[in-house]
């Protein structure tokens, strides 16, 4: 068997999805509409196959203190049953991925990495461990269904054990759906929607997805692409690593200050903290367009007087406003919300005006 | 529309033809692979434009693609319903999704344009 393969692309194929090939993967971008697909889990509930997302278990004695040295968020706050948005570091700083840290047992824990770069984080990790830490890759035995939406405690307890509503946001419990055992039940996502994610053994993902798809018939549930997902996330001004975030771009820069803390020592610290007191030379911003023209990664923005003051990194239009929006970064002194910017999109340039986030 | 009875191109557009006029968009194919469209551009209204050259660009949220002439001629009239409504190209592509109208040019170019059962091989 293929271990770079979905669990459940036999579905995805029959359901009529447009796959493309993402991270080795075959991946659903869309089944019939990102348009649709946006909106079901902004007002309802879909569920994602988010299985090509990577999982590293790091056990031992000090390996609390093998994720500090390697992580930029503060790790003695994260307590069994809590998990902790985070980074790893280069030396200067640069964001060689953002994570989720869970904290499975005491002195063990799940790091949860982008698929892309799951190679290169599991050698920086073994580069960096002089803890004795014992780092395991559970990536191609572990499926990853993403049920996000409004409505997605009300589907989910109608299966689940105990009761999923309970459960405060970036805390997890391990229990049963469904009478399948040890799914890690956590309420974490990339869609601002609120719900789950489902971290369940390969051998039982088709069984759960297609539990879920059954009795989300009442719940007029869909299963969702990658194409909403980057929409989805992208209202609410969540980085995309590899286009928003890069191993040459700071976590100050991106606007994750909140995700480096100043009490704990990790590799890139200095740099961060010096960029924290003197401010960035640019930094990640929102924007939006006065029309309705997908600002695309590497288009430049310039100011009214026509000079170049930053580059795109994401756009779209928001299924949920038909609003353009976008990610880019901008110098830091050309900062300022109440003056025009310029997008150039195909010769022409588009005024738009910078934009906090979430964008809805 | 009866699909059988309009011509189409490589480029995945169908061609209807109207007597010396032709009506052309894109197909129900281009617009599945496209997914959802969010703006037709097409600023070539009364230009004359050869066969195989840009006569707009149809932008997804996924990705950008250019409109090529199917048969040379002057383009006469555009759908203006796709300023506010670019969707229709989804829900409709063979009607009110229909892009712009061409007074031929060369009668002889249509005998190229693909017929119905050759358009499906292509897109098999």
């Amino acid at each position: 068997m293929n271990s770079k393969k979905l669990q459940n692309e036999k579905y995805h194929i029959s359901a009529g999805a447009k796959m493309v090939p993402f991270a080795g993967y075959n991946m659903p971008i869309w089944y019939t509409s990102i348009a649709d697909e946006h909106n079901c889990v902004r007002n309802n509930v879909g569920i994602f196959d988010v299985s090509h997302m990577g999982e590293f278990i790091v056990s031992g004695i000090e390996s609390i203190k093998f994720l500090q040295k390697i992580t930029s968020n503060n790790i003695e706050k994260l307590k069994v049953g809590n998990a902790q948005y985070s980074s790893l570091t280069n030396e200067n700083g640069g964001i060689i991925d953002d994570l989720i840290v869970y904290c499975l047992s005491i002195n063990k824990y799940m790091l949860v990495v982008n698929a892309s770069n799951m190679k290169k984080d599991l050698n920086w990790l073994k580069k960096h461990n002089s803890y004795k830490a014992k780092i395991e890759n559970i990536s191609n035995s572990i499926s990853l269904l993403a049920v996000q939406g409004p409505k997605a405690s009300s589907l989910l307890n109608t299966i689940s054990n105990a009761d999923l509503s309970a459960i405060k946001f970036y805390n997890f419990i391990i229990d049963k759906i469904s009478n399948i055992k040890n799914i890690i039940i956590s309420a974490t996502g990339y869609t601002g929607a609120g719900g789950f994610e489902l971290y369940v053994s390969n051998k039982d993902a088709t069984k759960l997805w297609n539990k879920i798809i059954q009795v989300g018939k009442k719940y007029n549930l869909k299963p969702i692409g990658l194409g909403a997902r980057d929409t989805l996330r992208l209202e609410m001004g969540y980085c995309l690593h590899g286009s928003d975030i890069n191993d040459q771009i700071n976590p100050i820069e991106a606007g994750l200050d909140w995700i480096c803390k100043k009490n704990v020592d990790y590799i890139g610290k200095n740099t961060i903290d010096s960029d924290r007191e003197n401010n960035p030379s640019k930094k990640l911003i929102g924007f939006t367009l006065i029309e309705k023209r997908i600002p695309r990664s590497g288009y430049k923005i310039f100011n009214s007087n026509g000079n170049k003051i930053g580059t795109v990194t994401s756009g779209s239009i928001s299924p949920s406003t038909g609003k353009t929006i976008g990610l880019g970064f901008i110098k830091f002194s050309e900062i300022d919300y109440k003056k025009s910017i310029f997008i150039e999109i195909r010769n022409k340039k588009i005024e738009g005006k910078l934009s906090k986030t979430p964008f809805i | 529309m009866n699909l059988k009875k309009l011509k189409y191109t490589n480029d995945h557009e169908w061609v209807k033809i109207e007597k010396e006029f032709a009506i052309v968009g894109i197909t129900n194919f281009a617009q599945q692979e496209l997914g959802d469209i969010v703006y037709v551009d097409i600023e070539s209204l009364n230009q004359k434009i050869n066969k195989g050259e840009i006569f707009g660009t149809v932008e997804a949220v996924k990705t950008v693609s250019d409109l090529f002439m199917p048969i040379s001629g002057k383009v006469i009239e555009i759908n203006e319903k796709l300023d506010s409504e670019p969707e229709l190209v989804n829900s409709d592509p063979y009607g009110d999704g229909w892009m712009i109208k061409i007074k031929i040019e060369d009668e002889l170019e249509i005998e190229k344009l693909l017929d119905f059962s050759s358009y499906e091989n292509i897109t098999n």
